[in-house]
């Protein structure tokens, strides 16, 4: 299959052979769950559950809430403990609200969905309702709701389903292991998602670095008439679903837009795997793969790991944290984030979890930009980081809007590459944040000042009807008496008037 | 603004960092600079060394002055690319105080007036190259033939120290001019260049530097040794060096195939004066050129039109130092004019149409 060019792009190092040879295995079912009811973007979930409820496995514990949202499950079974606002395994460390569930140590399994036997018989909407019954969310880390991503083969004309297996972050194999492992569903639930979207072919997209995966896929697409298997460059950030997107296809996603606008939805590998689980077993999203890796971990491992563990559960599960970890986050190394505590809790989204040492994560103090370039020459967007940056130090917003700041995806290499070890991206989600913020304001300001104006002009209009009333009844009252006063001196005029 | 770079990835980073890349490029220049040192003699070794302790003194005195670490300053390594880059620009007999003088302006001046590292407009080195140039021209333009170490009349230890530190050569004796400047001299007698070029080195001979000339220019095998060795190294793109020599040849060869007797041709323009170590050394200096690559061809093309412009019809015979000024003021207008094109947008920056829409 031909190939296209991406821009851009660096090459850090993979490190992903700390854990790629290692086979998935099941965390045993901690002793209590901490289930947040925001694992997704969107609202969040709203609980249909009490505390002291006893729940199996499997079992709705929240529901979603309006458009964009997705429902929580029971990982197990047991008992609701508490629900408690608790730290989101999201760097803010602010509280979320959370359920508790306490194990009772049988994982029993709820009665399941009714399995849907022939998805391809089935329509578009029972798939997706059936997805977001599943609470299934995009896995790859972004957390969107999948069965509205499903939903957009209505509004678009949909050619491909591009699978995202890329895995392009340093460290994380959990892709890969279950690609390698499970390929099988991860192929039938792709089948069954391009289904739902109307797009007639599915292309499984891997980097070159997982051959493994890229062989039992292939033997599993053989299978199916419409599904291909392809492996891309290994060149980071080839997982960002618009890249994917044009080095498979050359498509280019224009700005501001999706690339179901070019023909083409991209849905994690692990999402497919759970789509697969959820239509033909009737299970929902209640566990996920996690790569534990990184330099200050014992025993670094891929583990299928009920969603709700924590953090440090998965840890010790690992052998523990050395004291030479100087950073602990959630995701890869590029575009994961720092954890507020090991306290806080797996969620849908959690791919990694990443100790890393002072030698592995390398950094220093930022020295002066000395301007080499380097972050304009590796920047997958077109960018110009350098001149973004400085904009931003001096708080011109506006011009680093102008240039393109909102058209940065937080990819990383310009930071990565970056000689002087200046925190770019850091400055540029500064930037988008607050310009949304900003937009925000201003759009309220506008608002009001709508409303101001409505006001002013309604009581205007009022005052003006006013007047205007009491100069008609002014006027009539003078008619009157004017009248009056003609017909007082109607006799003689008359007689003027008819002399006249 | 307060930014707390404390939270947002990447959480890894590339191996590379300033002091990495600076001593990179200073390792690119040695091949060159000792071979030059060697075809020059002491004088040299001793011009080269003021010169780069009078840099870093000023570096460290300027640092200190605006409170900074001047430890951390000096290992950076950019302000011995900075007097290593000047030594090579100078005649190598040339007396102790020019290059102090070319020192202090360039380090003190060109870039700590400035704001110091990154901050500065135009290239330190050349500033101070220029400055003594204008200010000091016998001092400037009086080249001596190679008289390499160890050969009969390479100057002893005394007369080293003497033609560096003392009274200085005797300028009649034996200063003699440089390719360029030969041929400017013979043009303004009214000598074709075709005939001057007879008493030139050869092509040949030009490629191993054996001629007068600065003390760093004349080695271009080892000078594009080391430019290539930048470019494998991903220091320096091919953009400036090509885009400039390419220029300064085509220029060379088009006029002089047009008017033989008034224009040298290109492979003279590429291989005297300081065209290659310009090209690779001094015009792809990150601070003062552009960020993009197609800004950087345009400036590369600029610095070649002007150094054959300068060397063409001004009063200099060598151009480059003023060509690669010149362009470092244009700089910050050719970045604003030559942005790459925004990954889902047109060069105008407008979204790209969606399929289907006409």
């Amino acid at each position: 299959m031909k190939l296209f060019p991406i821009l851009g792009g660096i090459h850090p190092e993979y490190r992903k052979e700390l854990t790629s040879e290692k086979a998935i295995v099941a965390l045993p079912v901690p002793k209590t769950l901490y289930l947040p009811l925001q694992q997704h973007m969107g609202a969040p979930a709203n609980t249909t559950v009490n505390v002291g409820d006893t729940v199996k496995k499997g079992q709705l514990l929240a529901k979603a809430q309006g458009a964009i949202s997705a429902a929580v499950h029971a990982p197990t079974s047991g008992r609701i403990a508490a629900i408690t606002e608790m730290t989101a395994p999201h760097p803010s460390g602010l509280p979320t609200l959370t359920i508790m569930l306490d194990s009772d140590g049988k994982d029993e399994w709820a009665e399941p969905m009714a399995p849907i036997n022939d998805p391809f018989a089935a329509s578009a909407n029972e798939i997706k309702a059936r997805v977001a019954e599943a609470g299934i969310v995009g896995m790859g880390g972004a957390t969107f709701p999948s069965a509205v991503k499903l939903g957009l083969g209505g509004q678009h004309k949909l050619e491909i389903l591009l699978l995202n297996g890329a895995e392009c972050e340093p460290y994380l194999t959990c892709d890969d292991r279950v690609m390698r492992e499970y390929a099988a569903e991860v192929v039938d639930g792709a089948r069954i998602m391009a289904h739902a979207l109307g797009a007639p072919k599915v292309i499984i997209a891997v980097e070159d670095n997982k051959p493994h995966a890229i062989a039992s896929l292939k033997d599993e697409a053989a299978k199916q008439p419409n599904v291909e298997v392809v492996g891309v460059p290994v060149q980071y950030p080839m997982g960002a679903e618009r890249h994917l997107t044009q080095a498979v296809t050359g498509r280019e996603t224009p700005a501001r837009k999706l690339t179901a606008d070019v023909g083409v939805v991209v849905h994690n590998v692990a999402t497919a795997r759970a789509v697969h689980q959820a239509v033909r077993l009737g299970r929902p999203l209640v566990s996920r793969v996690v790569t534990v890796s990184g330099g200050a971990v014992s025993e670094p491992k891929n583990i299928e790991v009920p969603l709700g563990t924590k953090v440090s559960e998965l840890l010790d599960f690992c052998g523990g944290v050395s004291k030479a970890a100087k950073r602990v986050i959630s995701g890869g190394p590029m575009m994961g984030q720092p954890l507020p505590s090991l306290d806080v809790a797996v969620v849908k989204g959690t791919s990694g979890i990443l100790a890393l040492t002072q030698a592995e994560t390398n950094e220093h103090a930022p020295s002066p930009c000395i301007r080499c370039g380097s972050c304009v020459t590796y920047c997958p967007c077109g960018l110009v980081p350098v001149e973004m940056a400085s904009y931003i130090r001096n708080d011109k917003l506006d011009l680093a809007a102008k240039i393109g700041v909102q058209d940065c995806v937080s990819c990383g290499s310009c930071s990565y590459i970056c000689p002087s070890h200046i925190p770019l991206v850091h400055y540029f989600n500064y930037a988008k944040g607050k310009i949304a913020a900003l937009d925000r304001e201003r759009r309220k300001n506008e608002q009001t000042k709508a409303l101001v104006e409505a006001h002013n002009a309604r009581l205007e209009r009022q005052a003006q009807a006013k007047r205007e009333a009491a100069a008609k009844a002014k006027a009539a009252k003078e008619a009157a008496e004017a009248a009056a006063a003609a017909a007082a001196q109607a006799q003689p005029t008359t007689e003027g008037g008819a002399q006249a | 603004m307060s930014i707390v770079i404390d939270k947002s990835g990447p959480f890894t980073h590339g191996p590379n960092n300033v002091s990495r890349t600076m001593f990179t490029v200073l390792a690119a220049l040695v091949p060159a600079t000792l071979y030059n040192l060697w075809l020059f003699g002491l004088p040299a070794i001793f011009l080269f060394i003021v010169t780069m302790l009078a840099c870093l003194a000023c570096e460290a005195l300027c640092v200190r002055i605006s409170g900074g670490n001047a430890d951390r300053a000096l290992g950076d390594g950019s302000v011995a690319i900075t007097g290593w880059l000047l030594a090579l620009s100078l005649p190598p007999w040339a007396p102790w105080w020019v290059a102090v003088v070319a020192s202090v302006f360039a380090v003190c001046l060109a870039k700590h007036a400035f704001g110091g590292l990154g901050q500065n407009v135009f290239n330190p080195a050349m500033v101070g190259r220029v400055v003594v140039l204008v200010s000091f021209p016998l001092q400037m333009t009086s080249f001596v033939a190679p008289k390499p170490l160890f050969t009969p009349g390479s100057p002893s230890f005394s007369e080293a120290l003497t033609i560096t530190f003392g009274r200085g050569f005797t300028l009649d004796g034996i200063s003699t001019a440089s390719p360029l400047g030969h041929i400017k001299t013979e043009l303004s007698k009214g000598v074709p260049v075709v005939q001057s070029l007879d008493s030139l080195p050869t092509i040949g001979e030009m490629m191993i530097g054996f001629h007068p000339g600065s003390m760093g220019e004349t080695a271009v095998p080892l000078i594009l040794l080391g430019g290539l060795f930048l470019m494998w190294r991903k220091i320096i793109s091919w953009h400036i060096p090509v885009s400039m020599l390419g220029t300064l040849f085509l220029m060379g060869a088009v006029f002089n195939a047009l008017d033989p007797a008034r224009h040298a041709g290109g492979m003279v323009h590429l291989l005297s004066g300081a065209s290659f170590l310009g090209a690779f050394f001094i015009a792809t200096d990150y601070v003062t050129s552009p960020v993009s690559k197609s800004a950087q061809i345009a400036f590369g093309i600029g610095i070649g039109l002007l150094t054959w412009i300068i060397r063409t019809y001004a009063g200099y015979p060598e151009g480059v130092a003023f060509a690669v000024l010149l362009m470092n003021a244009l700089t910050p207008i050719l970045d604003q004019h030559f942005r790459p094109r925004v990954f889902g947008r047109t060069r105008k920056g407008e979204p790209l149409p969606v399929r289907g829409d006409k």
